[in-house]
C-alpha cells in the first residue's frame, strides 16, 4: 500500500512540475499586468520600469519561474535599475508555502486565496453532499420502479439535465425563484452575493443565498448520477446473492437497502472522487453568475488582470487537490472492495 | 389465426432471399429504432435550416443610426440604442438586446458561430485524440508511457481552467480572419483551438485502450509479417476497428464544445462582440435578470435544444454502432 502511495506520487510531481511550467509560460502571454492595474498604473515610464523590477518582471521566464518555484531569497536583484544586482531577493517560492504577492493588490497571494477557499469548499461540500443524497434517492428508487412513469420521466428529465448550460439553468432558476416569487409577492430568494449587508453575515443568511447556487451545480449532476447509480443497482439486483435474500424470506426494504445498495454503490464512489475537480470548473460559472466570493470567481477577476501569481496558486492548488482526491478515490475503492487490489 | 397464416409463408419468402445489408444499412436500422435520436434528428435538421436559411427570412430591416436598409449579419450586429431593450414584438419576435440589436438574428448568426464552434472543435479534438491513443497503443513502451503522462498530466487540472488561461494567452493574437465571406472575430479561431486542445484526453484513452486490444489479434501480426508499415496497420487495419467509439464521443463532443464554448464566452473570455454567439449573448443577461428575460431565454433554450438534440444522437448512434455496449442511460 505505502510502495503504491509512493510511486503514484512520483509520477505525479513531475507531471505537476510540468504543468506548472506549462501554464507559467502560458501565464506570459497574459499581456503586460502593468498596464492592467487600470487608474493605479503609474503615468510616467521611469516609475513603471521600477515597478516591474520590484515585482521582478524584468527578469528573464527561467528567472521568474525559478523565484515563483524555490523563491530568490539565493540571489541578488537589481533594484535601482543600474545593472549591478545589490538587493537581497526575499520571495520563498511555492516549495516553501510562499506563493509570491498579487501584482495587483500587493497582498500575499495565498492569503487572497485562503479568504476565499472557505467560502467555496461551503458551496463545494453542500452540493456534493446534495448529489450524493438525491442521486442515490432517485437511482434506487428508479431502480426499483423500472419502467414505471417516475423512471421514465427521471430518464427523460436526466437527459435535459446533463444537455442544460449551468448558465441557462442558474438564470432559469433566478427568474422562477426571485423575479416571479416577488411579483407574485411571495417570499423570494436571493440572487446574487453571500449575505444581505444590511442584516449581516449570519448563517441563516449564508445558507439562504447558497440555495440557488447549490441548485444549479447539483441538479446537472444529480441528473448523470442518479442514471448511474439506477443502472447498477439493476445490475445487482440481478444477481444471485439478491435471489438468496429474497430466498430466505428477507424484507424486500432490507434486501434492496442492505444487501443490494452497498455493492451497487461501490463504483459511485470512484465516480465521486473524480468529479471532485469538475466540481471546482463547475464553481468558476456559478461563482460569477451569483456573485458568490469564492475562488472561483477571484480566478476569473483575476484572470482579466493577469494576477499570474493568484493565478498559479489557484491552478497549483487545484492540480495537487487533483492528485490527493484520485489516490484517495482508489485506496478508498480497494478498501470497499477487496476484489480489488492495488499495487 | 389468419394473420400468422398471412404472415408465415412471407416470412419464408424473406429467408429464401435473404437481403444483404452492409454494416451501414444495418447501424441505419438500428439508429432507427432509437425513437429519441430520430426525433432529435429531425428537429436538430430544423435548427440547422433556421440558422442557414433563416438569416435570409429575418435578417433584414432599415438600420435607423446608418439610415440604411442591411440584410444579413449586418442587420444582426446593427445596434438602436433608440429601441434598446425592447420585449418580444412583431418588428422584433425575439425582443432587442441592451445596445437594440435584434435578439432573433443574433440568435440566426450566433448559432451559426456556436455550432461552427462545436463541429470544428469536436474536428480537433478527434484529430489529437485518435493520433495520441493510436500512436501510444500500437508502438507502446516508452511512447506510450510519455503519451500517457503527459495525457494524464493534462487531466491534473479541470479543462474549464486550462481553456480559461490557454484563452486569455492566446486571445487578441489571432487578426479578425474571413471564412466562407463573413468577417469573424479571431476569437473564434482561438476557442476552436483551445476547446480542441484541453478535450482530447478522454478520447486517447478509447482509442489507445482499442488498439492495445486490437494490435494483439492474428490479422495484425500478419500485416507485419508481409511486411506492411506502421503508419498503413494504423490507420487502414486499426482505426477502421475503432470508428464506432470515435464517432460516437466525436457527436457527444459537438454537444460538449457547444456548452463550453457557452461558459467561457458567458465569463466574456470566449468569442468577442460584435460577432454573436449564443453563449455570449447570454453574457449580459444577469444584469436584466429582472427586466428582461427575453435576454437570456432564447439563446439559452436554442442551446438546450441543440446539446439535447446530439446528445440523443450520440446515444442513437452508440446503441447502433456498438450494439454490445451497455447502454448507461
Amino acid at each position: 500500500m505505502l510502495n503504491y502511495i509512493i510511486r503514484r506520487l512520483a509520477q505525479a510531481i513531475p507531471q505537476l512540475f510540468l504543468i506548472s511550467i506549462v501554464l507559467f509560460m502560458l501565464m506570459q502571454a497574459f499581456g503586460d499586468p502593468i498596464a492592467s492595474l487600470g487608474v493605479r498604473t503609474p503615468p510616467r515610464p521611469a516609475d513603471r520600469e521600477r515597478l516591474r523590477r520590484q515585482l521582478g518582471l524584468d527578469q528573464p521566464l527561467y528567472i521568474q519561474y525559478l523565484s515563483w518555484l524555490i523563491g530568490n531569497d539565493w540571489m541578488k536583484i537589481d533594484m535601482d535599475g543600474d545593472g549591478v544586482p545589490e538587493t537581497p531577493g526575499k520571495r520563498l517560492g511555492v516549495l516553501r508555502g510562499d506563493f509570491g504577492n498579487s501584482l495587483i493588490s500587493k497582498r500575499p497571494a495565498l492569503e487572497l486565496i485562503t479568504e476565499r477557499l472557505p467560502n467555496t469548499l461551503l458551496l463545494m461540500i453542500t452540493v456534493e453532499v446534495v448529489i450524493i443524497i438525491f442521486s442515490l434517492m432517485i437511482g434506487v428508487y428508479s431502480a426499483f420502479k423500472q419502467y414505471s412513469f417516475f423512471d421514465n420521466f427521471v430518464t427523460g428529465l436526466s437527459f435535459v439535465g446533463y444537455s442544460i448550460p449551468i448558465p441557462l439553468i442558474a438564470l432559469l432558476l433566478m427568474y422562477f425563484f426571485s423575479v416571479n416569487f416577488k411579483n407574485w409577492g411571495l417570499p423570494y430568494l436571493p440572487t446574487v452575493g453571500m449575505f444581505d449587508p444590511q442584516v449581516g453575515r449570519t448563517p441563516g443568511q449564508i445558507a439562504l443565498h447558497m440555495i440557488l447556487p447549490v441548485l444549479s451545480l447539483s441538479i446537472i449532476s444529480i441528473a448523470g448520477y442518479s442514471r448511474y447509480v439506477r443502472s447498477s443497482m439493476l445490475e445487482v439486483l440481478g444477481l444471485d446473492y439478491i435471489r438468496t435474500a429474497r430466498a430466505k424470506g428477507l424484507r424486500e426494504r432490507i434486501v434492496v437497502m442492505k444487501h443490494a445498495l452497498r455493492n451497487a454503490t461501490l463504483p459511485f464512489v470512484t465516480l465521486i472522487g473524480l468529479d471532485i475537480p469538475f466540481l471546482f470548473a463547475g464553481a468558476v460559472v456559478t461563482e460569477s453568475i451569483f456573485a458568490w466570493p469564492g475562488t472561483g470567481r477571484l480566478f476569473v477577476e483575476r484572470t482579466a488582470q493577469s494576477d499570474f501569481p493568484v493565478l498559479m496558486g489557484i491552478l497549483m492548488m487545484i492540480g495537487v487537490a487533483v492528485v490527493i482526491f484520485q489516490l484517495i478515490t482508489d485506496i478508498t475503492y480497494s478498501f470497499l472492495d477487496p476484489r480489488i487490489r492495488i499495487e | 389465426m389468419t394473420t400468422t397464416a398471412l404472415s408465415q409463408p412471407s416470412a419464408l419468402v424473406e429467408s429464401t432471399e435473404p437481403v444483404i445489408l452492409n454494416p451501414w444499412q444495418l447501424a441505419w436500422r438500428r439508429f432507427r429504432r432509437h425513437r429519441m435520436a430520430v426525433i432529435s434528428l429531425i428537429v436538430l435538421v430544423l435548427i440547422f435550416a433556421y440558422i442557414w436559411l433563416g438569416g435570409l427570412v429575418f435578417a433584414r430591416g432599415t438600420c435607423v443610426p446608418i439610415d440604411k436598409y442591411v440584410t444579413g449579419e449586418a442587420y444582426a450586429n446593427c445596434n438602436d440604442l433608440s429601441i434598446k431593450l425592447q420585449p418580444p414584438s412583431l418588428a422584433h419576435p425575439f425582443g432587442t438586446d441592451t445596445i437594440g440589436r435584434d435578439i432573433l438574428a443574433r440568435t440566426i448568426y450566433g448559432g451559426q458561430i456556436s455550432l461552427s464552434i462545436g463541429v470544428f472543435a469536436a474536428i480537433v479534438e478527434v484529430l489529437i485524440g485518435v493520433l495520441v491513443g493510436a500512436v501510444a497503443g500500437y508502438f507502446g513502451r516508452w511512447v506510450d508511457d510519455l503519451l500517457m503522462r503527459i495525457t494524464e498530466a493534462m487531466l491534473i487540472i479541470p479543462s474549464l481552467f486550462l481553456l480559461i488561461v490557454l484563452g486569455k494567452a492566446l486571445g487578441g493574437i489571432v487578426p479578425e480572419v474571413e471564412i466562407l465571406g463573413r468577417a469573424l472575430s479571431g476569437s473564434v479561431v482561438v476557442i476552436i483551438l483551445v476547446i480542441g486542445f484541453t478535450s482530447w484526453m478522454y478520447l486517447a484513452r478509447i482509442v489507445r485502450a482499442n488498439v492495445l486490444s486490437l494490435k494483439e489479434l492474428d490479422y495484425i501480426s500478419a500485416s507485419r509479417a508481409l511486411g506492411v508499415s506502421d503508419a498503413r496497420i494504423i490507420f487502414k487495419h486499426l482505426l477502421p476497428n475503432t470508428i464506432a467509439p470515435i464517432i460516437v464521443s466525436a457527436t457527444l463532443s459537438v454537444s460538449g464544445a457547444i456548452l463550453t464554448e457557452s461558459y467561457v464566452s458567458f465569463l466574456g473570455l470566449g468569442v468577442q462582440t460584435p460577432t454573436a454567439s449564443w453563449g455570449n449573448m447570454l453574457d449580459s443577461a444577469v444584469k436584466y435578470i429582472q427586466s428582461a428575460p427575453w435576454l437570456w431565454f432564447f439563446p439559452g433554450l436554442l442551446i438546450l435544444l441543440t446539446v439535447l438534440c446530439i446528445n440523443f444522437i450520440g446515444d442513437g448512434l452508440r446503441d447502433a454502432l456498438d450494439p454490445r455496449s451497455t447502454r448507461h442511460v
